[in-house]
């Protein structure tokens, strides 16, 4: 194969200050970064945050999902400048005890397979519970709705949600 | 038992290594993509050697020092790599026992170990395992003919244990390709053709300073951009595509996909005892004399894609005249080979290392973006280059899981037993998995080869005989004891889409035509489901799963029947005729709307000896949801300018909130080998579902996937 390059060189990585800070995990962070970037990105490349997976960029399958103010959000499409000030939460965040619990939740229901959902989906049901502490049937499904997983990990998941909201140990 | 994996790596030390950090390493070709193969081969190792689970370590695959064990695939991983380690682990142990008794000075009989420690009973004196061998290895071969652990000894086998990484995947700490980072990395996106059809006519120069510091990598039709920011690397591809013009080539094939299947030029073979025979195919003679029913049944099925989680993804890195891919394929011996042919270069020039992946299902785009980014890579030498696959690459271009046609026609006799059964599938192959051999018949697998200034010539699949590896006839024949069967493949090559192997490849639309026969031929004997299917059965285990899944699941309980809008479906099958056993029994509703409402999903497997018990009845559940998904939601679409199903809406798959409850009962059978679990559910979870819907409306649905639109198609016939 003949290949040919065409174009200029490839700029290398150096960190101009975008101007724009982010809250994540408690520590202000001054981002690099093009405030249109949307917010996964900066996570993963910038932050060294890889536990926020990228699926679609289209907001369609929940990889992506962050705590904003408590609440889970996709990052994939959200431009990270709209997210100065605000608390933002990720899958790796440290001594958060609602995630330690929903975490430890779905280690024992086994909520698992590929596990590369699995991250999103426990930002979601952080999210849930932090709004109610005991969702019902309903509330449970219509805050995973956003998520997919391909391996079928979906009874696991209820299993692990329906644990945590029966014991109501998960409160923050 | 011997295996194919032991003929090829003889030694111990193949296989099983004593570290000095009082730890076990245990080598195997076999990569884990979510189905914890790892957790059951470690389990092996250690209920083998007598020490705890904990202490094992998996090595990752690399081309440059891992066991060549083909594909993890076809359920295969833990009969193949699985008996080799449990071999090599009593080998092991044995040999460590004859040096501990000349170490202790007693009779190796009065040794016992736990936890790797061995003691003498009679001296109360003890040495470690790590100590006997004091960083050296075994230096021996694995006995083939040694008697392993009897299953009734075993303390962990069979156990709950926690899977391997859970806790670091569930907290996002387990590392996935994806989240490589390599110092001076640049991240490459492709900018593909609408279809594999078209071809580059013209690319925009201007576009060329539009760059933003980036570059362009082209070849022939193969374009993809380069930047060291990803989310420029997203935004250059956007912008490049629309500064790109393609030649049509006449765009896709958009004729009916299923009257092409039974219509276009085909390879048609007899399949006797499993296994697909070069013979004339034999007439469809009229049904016998004593036939007083004859059924036929025509199923569809769509393209359906693996769709994975994850865009495909690799990391290239060529330096010094070789190539470092870093890859998340399943068969990164295999893809090796076809991948040197493909680049022009010498194979020891390669190296590939497996990373951990999303889950795949089957041949899904991993392979292809190897080759993309190797060729990106060698463009941008010295330069680490993760080159991904947008979501719509994905959706677009992985090779899907074929589009099928089945004709069934049975008959029964005036006792209600079937006397003559005629099955005939025709598909598009199944096998498109790069593997080396003559002709580059791997790059011609591949997908940039084609798009490359110097394409290789078109792929031409050629039938596959025998059982075990067969796509398209794969359980074409019913592991019912008919009187007369008669089963044909029809290999069509060419439609419209690439195809590959895809989760029990041809499998589940076979057993769904079977198994939803079975079901009308049991409504005109006027016999119980459950019966009819053991009255052709002699097989205890098969009897075993059918009754398991029928108590658990309520079989024959009231509260179902035809009109009430509640249906509960049964279907059972063999996987590949050989593999594990699965009865499925199916409850779900349908609405006024034609909506199918998954309640409950009771699966009953006999996998052989259950290693991994979580892990198995896992793997049944997974399989059991997409199977649903498959059934109830997917269907590639296209048009003559490309795919059309481009992301999660134009292609949904089922979410929460059709999710059902699932049980799964696994008959253990100690002593027994290990039977791959992870396909033998989705046939009959598709057959089970079906069945409820005849049950729930009284339509027998026979077009893939069972949407409100298909229901209400159905009901207006
Ligand atoms: S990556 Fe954000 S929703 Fe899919
Ligand atoms: S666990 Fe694999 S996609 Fe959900």
């Amino acid at each position: 194969m003949g290949v040919a390059r065409i174009g200029g060189s490839v700029r290398s990585g150096e960190a101009v200050l975008s101007g724009l800070s982010l809250c994540v995990n408690g520590s202000v962070y001054a981002i690099a970064a093009d405030p249109a970037t949307p917010l996964v990105y900066v996570l993963r490349n910038e932050l060294g945050m890889t536990g926020t997976k990228f699926g679609c960029g289209l907001e369609q399958c929940g990889a992506c999902a962050v705590l904003v103010d408590g609440a889970s959000v996709l990052s994939c499409n959200v431009p990270a400048g709209q997210l100065a000030g605000r608390d933002i939460v990720t899958i790796e965040a440290d001594g958060d005890s609602l995630l330690d619990a929903v975490g430890a939740a779905f280690v024992a229901a086994g909520a698992a397979q590929c596990g590369y959902c699995i991250p999103g989906m426990v930002i979601a049901v952080a999210g849930l519970l932090r709004a109610d502490p005991r969702p019902g049937e309903e509330a449970i499904r219509a805050a995973l709705q956003p998520h997919l997983c391909r391996c079928g990990t979906h009874a696991r998941v209820l299993r692990a949600v329906h644990a945590l909201s029966s014991d109501g140990g998960a409160r923050p | 038992m011997t295996t194919e994996s032991l003929a090829r790596y003889r030694a111990v030390d193949d296989w099983l290594a004593l570290t000095p950090d009082g730890r076990v390493t245990v080598r195997t070709g076999k990569v884990d993509i979510g189905q914890r193969v790892t957790t059951a081969l470690a389990l092996i190792a250690a209920e083998e050697l007598d020490v705890d689970y904990g202490i094992i370590d998996i090595d990752g695959v690399d081309t440059a020092v891992s066991l060549d064990e083909e594909h993890t695939s076809a359920s295969n991983s833990v009969e193949r790599s699985g008996q080799s380690i449990r071999l090599a682990a009593a080998t092991a142990r044995r040999h460590l026992l004859a040096r501990a008794a000349s170490a202790l000075g007693v009779d190796p009989a009065t040794l016992d170990v736990s936890d790797g420690i061995v003691r003498s009973a009679t001296t109360n004196r003890s040495v470690t395992y790590w100590e006997l061998m004091d960083g050296c290895g075994f230096g021996i071969e694995v006995d083939t003919a040694i008697a392993p652990k009897p299953a009734a000894r075993y303390r962990q086998i069979g156990g709950t244990v926690v899977a391997r990484d859970l806790a670091a995947l569930v907290r996002g700490a387990a590392p996935f390709l994806h989240d490589m980072i390599l110092t001076g990395m640049l991240h490459a996106r492709l900018v593909r053709p609408p279809h594999h059809r078209a071809r580059l006519a013209a690319l925009d120069p201007a576009v060329e300073g539009r760059l933003e510091g980036g570059s362009l990598v082209r070849d022939g039709s193969f374009l993809a951009v380069v930047h060291s920011d990803e989310y420029t690397a997203v935004r250059l591809a956007a912008r490049v595509a629309t500064a790109a013009q393609w030649a049509d080539n006449g765009g896709l094939d958009t004729r009916d996909i299923w009257q092409r299947l039974v219509t276009a030029p085909r390879i048609s073979l007899p399949v006797r005892e499993g296994d697909a025979v070069e013979e004339p195919v034999p007439p469809l003679d009229p049904p016998p004399d004593a036939a007083v029913t004859t059924l036929h049944l025509r199923l569809e099925r769509p393209y359906v894609m693996h769709a994975s989680i994850a865009p495909s993804a690799a990391m290239a890195l060529f330096e010094d005249g070789a190539l470092t891919i870093w890859t998340h394929s399943q068969g990164v011996h295999q893809i090796r080979q076809t991948l040197a042919e493909a680049l022009g270069m010498d194979v020891a020039k390669l190296r590939l290392v497996q990373k951990r992946g999303a889950g795949c299902y089957g041949h899904n785009g991993a392979d292809d973006a190897a080759l993309d980014a190797a060729i990106v890579a060698r463009a941008l030498p010295g330069r680490p280059v993760m080159l991904k696959w947008s979501r719509g690459d994905e959706h677009a271009w992985e090779p899907y899981g074929p589009a099928m046609v089945i004709y069934v026609r049975a008959s029964l006799d005036a006792e209600g037993r079937v006397i003559d059964w005629s099955h005939e599938t025709f598909s598009d192959t199944h096998r498109t998995r790069p593997r080396p051999g003559h002709d580059a018949s791997g790059p011609r697998r591949m997908l940039a080869t084609h798009l490359v200034e110097n394409p290789v010539a078109p792929f031409v699949p050629e039938p596959f005989l025998l059982a075990p590896l067969a796509g398209v006839h794969r359980n074409a024949t019913p592991y019912y004891g008919f009187l007369r069967k008669r089963v044909v493949k029809h290999l069509v090559p060419g439609m419209a889409l690439r195809t590959s192997t895809l989760r029990s490849l041809g499998a589940y639309a076979n057993v769904m035509a079977i198994e939803t026969m079975m079901d009308e031929l049991a409504r005109a004997a006027g016999i119980d489901a459950l019966d009819f299917r053991l009255r052709h059965l002699d097989d205890a285990r098969a009897h075993d799963v059918l009754r398991a899944a029928a108590e658990r699941g309520h079989w024959g309980r009231a509260g179902t029947g035809e009109g009430a809008g509640r249906g509960r479906g049964l279907a059972f099958a063999r996987y590949n005729g050989l593999k594990a056993y699965a009865a499925v029994v199916v409850d779900l509703e349908v609405d006024d709307a034609a909506l199918v409402h998954l309640r409950r999903v009771t699966v009953a497997a006999d996998a052989g000896q259950v290693v991994d018990r979580d892990g198995l009845a896992l793997q049944i559940e997974g399989a059991a949801i997409q199977a649903a998904s498959w059934t109830l939601c997917e269907q590639v679409t296209w048009d003559a300018g490309g795919v059309t199903s481009r992301d999660w809406e134009s292609y949904p798959i089922l979410r929460f909130d059709n999710a059902p409850a699932i049980e799964v009962v696994l008959i253990d059978r100690p002593d027994q080998p290990y039977l791959g679990p992870s396909e033998c559910a989705l046939g009959p979870t598709a057959a089970a579902i079906a069945n409820a819907i005849r049950d729930a409306t009284g339509l027998r649905l026979v077009r893939l996937p069972f949407t409100p639109d298909a229901i209400r198609a159905a009901a207006l016939q």
